[in-house]
């Protein structure tokens, strides 16, 4: 599995980059994290489990509440301007992989 | 797993090495840079130029639901089959200087190969630009869909 494209797709989700912004302020339980949207609770419990899985966001036990903060660490590595770029580049030589493979089955 | 296309771009410098090995022989990937029809396969572009020849010129558009979004050209510097093409490559209508590129072919074994793009920029500002527009437009593509279900909600 490719981790850091696994990140990429999990910012391009706007949602989850507005659940970001939020707890990028301040850390926050679920709850509260939900109550700023007006989708269900468990489609936000499934961003945060996908944000918390790609290592976006940190889970922190407070007592009997589990807060949720930002892994500053991660988001720097988002902010890698070379791998959307690499990415774009291995995407366009996939295609030329598969047209010459292609090319070559038809001669 | 290994990341079949690298890229590297040091710190201050004005250029950028990208690497990828293929699995065709080396003929197939230098054809599918020589024939105008494979290239626009690949590249989802249309050719409208293409004189493979030292100091011949190439030029290419890029359309989206009939407009044209983006044109680039060049000039060939040299060309030689199977191993090498130099050439520059500019943007049209965009504050982006021209650039020049050396891609090397190299045959690995008879079903793989290699590319090497050498890309050379007019400053390291221009290429920290150039490389940070996939990230820029992922980044606003993201904003854009933020945009429209907030006009939604309210």
């Amino acid at each position: 599995m490719n981790l850091r494209r696994d990140v990429f797709q999990a910012i391009a989700d706007p949602t989850r980059r507005a659940i970001l912004m939020l707890v990028a302020t301040q850390s926050m339980t679920a709850g509260a994290i939900a109550s700023n949207f007006d989708t269900a609770r468990p489609t936000v419990s499934k961003h945060l489990q996908i944000l918390t899985e790609c290592e976006l966001l940190k889970q922190e036990q407070n007592g009997r509440e589990v807060h949720y903060h930002l892994n500053a660490k991660k988001i720097k590595e988002v902010a890698d301007f070379i791998e959307p770029f690499r990415q774009m580049w291995d995407d366009r030589f996939n295609k030329l992989e598969a047209v010459m493979k292609n090319y070559k089955s038809e001669k | 797993m290994e990341q079949k296309t690298k890229v590297s771009a040091e710190d201050g410098k004005q250029e950028i090495i990208i690497t990828r090995e293929f699995d065709l022989p080396l003929e197939l990937l230098f054809k599918a840079y020589e024939e105008p029809e494979l290239f626009e396969q690949w590249m989802g572009t249309k050719v409208l130029k293409m004189e493979n020849k030292k100091h011949g010129s190439y030029a290419f558009e890029t359309s989206y639901n009939g407009n044209v979004m983006f044109r680039a050209n060049g000039t060939i510097h040299e060309f030689v089959l199977n191993q090498k093409i130099t050439r520059t490559f500019e943007m049209e209508n965009t504050p982006f200087p021209v650039q020049l590129e050396f891609l090397e072919f190299e045959k690995l074994t008879d079903d793989t190969s290699k590319l090497t793009m050498h890309i050379v920029f007019r400053s390291a500002e221009f290429r920290n630009q150039l490389m940070q527009m996939p990230f820029a437009q992922g980044l606003n593509m993201a904003h854009d869909r933020l945009q429209e279900i907030v006009n939604k909600l309210t």
